[in-house]
């Protein structure tokens, strides 16, 4: 077998190429992109999907062809031509598979390194260390009154610190906000350490600088957001971070991607990105609601409350009512 | 003469003279014959494939609707999380060793394993596991997935978390026995004449497996015996409420489960090696390529686990090094497709069913492939990891890569292993009810997972409706498709023509001895007149002097390892015959000299 060489295989590679290159632009699979990472993971993923869609045709096309071309012919019983070695061929496709692999993989570094995967402070123990140990278990809490509370779960080893974290030009400075993030069955909670207020539900200002603090208080769970093409697992005992900046005012889906029980499908929130003078006023209203909150909060010790009517406050906006959260819980005493 | 009958005179004194006669209480004792363990194998792990069946259709009945309404959301986490372990556990990996147990001794020249009573236990092992496995029902079954991640695994259904971890070591177990075995047989029981490199490649695809198998194997038994310590003795390897670190479970988990894929897939590489250049009528290309590509799948394959924690517990620079190994994969396994196509190219297809889902092995395998460096790419896989993305991919590696893969070898050896001919329209309604139902089921899950669907919910946004309606029809097209097949078989070895001894003129040992072969294989000691795969080369081979001087070494070298007296009259019988059979071929001159390269070395 020779390297094909014909006019023929090349006008079929050029049409190949030409739908690839097509199909790699317009595949339609993504949601939009809300996020500055989101465009950059889409062009990574589009230029994976025009060489994908290339091999792929090529494949089905060999076998195709070859399953009508070659096919048996009645009553031949002989056996097809030996090939002839064929090294170039061999070489060949063993390098063409290793540049194409070598490339997609720098790319790929390159686009995570400018989200921040790489960033070292997203990567170790940096000082936020106390607001995580702070705020694990007790997230909730600690919003609602400033005494000690009995609920932590998990005691908090100093471990080192994951996710995605600054993109190398905001290496150094700290995030323009910062939300801790808690998974718990099967609800999030968000709570905003620098003005104490905590919801159901993520606000985050477009085009600022995000910094998300996720833990977990009892399974693992995992904050998604597609629309930003960001994941990362809300592990027990080990706090992880994503740091991002939304670009499209709106509403998104925070889902839980880990299995984390029977209602893992049910556990969703929502993130509304405002722009910086919406968030402000969202902001101002929910400190008020929460003072007003803070006041029933301490005439009851919350370390004594289940979780059902710990959340109750919180479970309108969560969209679970207080008695699906007690029945969900019976393993959780 | 072709040169599967020039084999077949090599061999008609090695050949076995009767069929061994079997009755189908044999199939339900401790029968040590390795055929029949081989087919012990293949039925006891073809129903459990139904059963896990079930569930799947079950699980996909679920999710016709985007509410929680079909079945109770704490069985649905049971019914995936069982599909799954009986899937991998009890169907594909086990399928894998049916196979290896019936075909290598048959293909090496053997007269059975290295350890018959080994590996009737090894066997044994499979229903008791799987038995357990299921009961699990009676007391509420696993929910925590196949993956089973503390600290969910510790705390929901927790009598059934215990029953899923026991049964998974005693499977466990059970494939590290029969890779000790495969490995053994192999490296030790060839006829003397044949070395390593004049194997069939399904040997050298066990040889990869049996290696991964022993390496990886035990540090999943090691993960699950501290996950049971966690649950049972109240221990905190993993769970965090007592310090422990539910990471270091996910890199004993996957150290042995990604290497798990390539158990499951490798003796299909194997397979898919010898179906295709017998009804390509073709040599396979490249053989020492795809023979050591093997060997380099399963040594990378040991250096990849942390891909599937990119979002969990893994430092940045980590996730660098996994996407590079994870990566690399692609080039070895590129290298066997490139030369599965290129062993069909030019040749005469005979497109039986056996070809027909070998071919399809590729269509589907290479696109599970390609979505495999797709969420190797680290920025990638953090939006879909844990998404129908993943669904999807996993399904087109093991379903397209695995089951494909059986069917295949299910066709290609039914008429070696019942004596009988499989009809062949109704494999072939089979082939494509199964081609397009996996298809219709499957391809759209990738969009799902993209748009933002994670992975085993029994709920899921509206929106999301009509893909997840289409998957499910094809779910139950896949359902209906496997009801030829059954029924095909059942029909088939009772009544089907009879098959004779090698009905699709093949070269390797195993068609070289009478359908289904009789208890010890062979009479005397087989000789290997051509290499595994030596279609068309006849006209050079057998005229040449170098083979003949080939075969005269053949045969002197059996007759001096064995000192079996036979084995040396045989050899001069077969010589003489050979110089006979040869004679009248020997006007066909193409000693040119590109064809001196041509002797199947
Ligand atoms: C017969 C057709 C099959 C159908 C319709 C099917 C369907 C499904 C579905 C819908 C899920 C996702 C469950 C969920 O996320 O809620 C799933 C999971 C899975 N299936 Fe299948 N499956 C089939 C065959 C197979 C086969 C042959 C294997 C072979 C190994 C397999 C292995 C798995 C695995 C490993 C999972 C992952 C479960 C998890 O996420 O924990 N399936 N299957
Ligand atoms: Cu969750
Ligand atoms: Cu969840």
């Amino acid at each position: 077998m020779n390297i094909p060489s014909s006019i023929l295989t090349m006008l079929a590679g050029i049409v190949v190429t030409l739908i690839s290159l097509w199909y790699g632009q317009n595949h339609g699979l993504l949601p939009i992109a809300a996020s500055d990472e989101a465009s950059d993971i889409d062009a990574l993923f589009n230029t994976m999907m025009t060489i994908s869609t290339g091999l792929f045709i090529m494949v089905q096309g060999v076998l195709v062809f070859a399953a009508i071309k070659y096919r048996r012919r009645q009553g031949d019983n002989t056996d097809g031509p030996p090939w002839h070695d064929n090294f170039p061929l061999e070489i060949l496709w063993t390098a063409v598979p290793a540049v194409i692999i070598l490339g997609i993989g720098v790319y790929s570094f390159e686009i995570y390194n400018s989200m921040g995967g790489l960033d070292p402070m997203g990567n170790h123990d940096h000082g936020t260390m106390q607001a995580h140990s702070k705020m694990r278990g007790s997230a909730i809490a600690a919003t609602l009154s400033d005494t000690p509370q009995k609920t932590p779960q998990i005691p908090s080893p100093k471990l080192v610190a994951l996710g995605v974290g600054a993109s190398p030009e905001n290496e150094d400075k700290p995030a323009d906000l910062v939300v801790n993030v808690m998974g718990l069955q099967y609800a999030w909670i968000f709570s905003y350490p620098e003005s104490g207020v905590s919801s159901g539900e993520l606000h985050m200002p477009a085009n600022r600088d995000v910094q998300l603090n996720i833990s977990a208080q009892d399974v693992l769970h995992a904050f998604w957001l597609p629309e930003f093409r960001l994941k990362q697992d809300a592990i027990p005992g080990r706090p992880s971070e994503l740091r991002f900046t939304a670009t499209k005012t709106g509403e998104y889906r925070v889902v839980c991607a880990e299995l984390c029980g029977a209602y893992h499908g049910a556990m969703k929130a929502v993130a509304v990105v405002h722009t910086p003078e919406e968030f402000d006023t969202w902001l101002q209203s929910q400190q008020v609601a929460s003072s007003q909150n803070l006041e029933q909060a301490v005439a009851v010790n919350p370390g004594e409350l289940s979780d059902g009517e710990f959340l109750a406050p919180y479970v309108r906006e969560i969209k679970i009512n207080s008695e699906t959260l007690e029945q969900l819980h019976p393993t959780h005493h | 003469m072709t040169q599967a009958q020039f084999q077949e005179s090599a061999n008609t004194e090695a050949r076995g003279t009767a069929p061994a006669d079997r009755h189908w209480r044999d199939y339900f004792t401790f029968n040590t014959d390795h055929k029949v363990i081989g087919i012990q194998y293949l039925v006891t792990t073809f129903i459990f494939y139904l059963i896990g069946g079930v569930m799947a259709t079950l699980v996909r009945t679920e999710l016709a609707t985007p509410d929680s309404d079909f079945v109770p959301p704490e069985l649905y986490n049971s019914l995936f999380t069982v599909h799954a372990t009986v899937m991998i556990f009890l169907w594909i990996v086990p399928a894998g060793a049916g196979f290896a147990n019936f075909l290598i001794p048959l293909m090496i020249g053997a007269k059975d394993m290295a350890f018959p009573r080994l590996n009737a236990i090894a066997f044994w092992l499979i229903p008791v596991g799987g038995v357990l496995l299921l009961s699990s029902f009676l007391v509420g079954a696993p929910q925590a997935g196949w993956t089973s991640y503390p600290p969910l695994s510790l705390v929901t259904a927790q009598a059934g978390e215990e029953i899923w971890i026991l049964s998974v070591l005693i499977l466990g177990t059970s494939s590290i026995l029969g890779a000790v075995n495969f490995a053994v047989t192999i490296f030790t029981m060839r006829v003397p004449s044949m070395g390593l490199n004049d194997m069939p490649l399904f040997c050298w695809a066990m040889i990869a497996t049996s290696a991964l198998t022993l390496i990886a194997t035990p540090v999943l038994a090691a993960a699950l015996i501290l996950l049971s310590f966690d649950l049972l003795a109240g221990t905190a390897f993993f769970n965090p409420t007592g310090n422990g670190d539910p990471i270091v479970y996910q890199h004993l988990f996957w150290f042995y489960s990604h290497p798990a894929v390539y158990i499951m897939i490798m003796p299909f590489f194997g397979v898919i090696s010898e179906v295709l250049p017998v009804h390509s009528r073709k040599p396979i290309f490249g053989y020492l390529a795809i023979a050591y590509s093997s060997l380099a799948i399963s040594f990378l394959g040991l250096i990849v686990w942390a891909h599937h924690m990119f979002t969990s517990g893994t430092p940045g620079w980590l996730r660098m090094f996994f996407m590079i190994t994870t990566m690399i994969i692609a080039v070895p396994t590129g290298i066997k497709i490139f030369s599965w196509l290129a062993t069909i190219w030019g040749g005469k297809l005979r497109l039986v069913s056996a070809m027909l889902f070998g071919m399809g092995f590729i269509s589907t395998f290479v696109l599970g492939g390609i979505t495999g460096i797709m969420v190797a790419s680290v920025p990638f896989d953090i939006h879909v990891h844990d998404t129908y993305f993943v669904v999807a991919h996993l399904h087109y590696v093991l379903f397209g890569g695995s089951v494909f893969g059986i069917y295949a070898a299910f066709y290609h050896w039914f008429p070696k292993m019942t004596g009988r001919m499989i009809n062949e329209f109704w494999g072939r309604v089979h082939f494509v009810l199964t081609y397009v139902g996996f298809t219709v089921t499957f391809l759209p899950m990738h969009a799902l997972g993209m748009q933002g669907m994670p992975r085993r919910v029994a709920m899921y946004d509206p929106k999301f409706t009509t893909i997840n309606v289409i998957c499910t029809v094809g779910a139950y097209m896949l359902a209906v498709s496997t009801i030829p097949f059954i029924i095909n078989v059942i029909w088939s070895w009772r009544y089907g023509p009879k098959a004779g001894d090698n009905p699709w003129q093949a070269l390797s040992l195993e068609w070289m001895t009478t359908s289904p072969p009789p208890i010890e294989n062979f009479e005397g000691v087989p000789v290997l007149a051509t290499g595994p795969y030596d279609y068309g080369m006849e006209k050079i081979q057998n005229t040449g002097e170098r083979l003949r001087l080939k075969l005269r070494e053949n045969a002197t070298r059996n007759a001096q390892k064995t000192g079996i007296p036979i084995a040396e009259a045989q050899a001069s019988t077969f010589l003489g015959r050979t110089a006979t059979l040869v004679a009248p071929e020997s006007e066909v001159n193409v000693d040119s000299p590109a064809d001196e390269s041509q002797d199947g070395e």
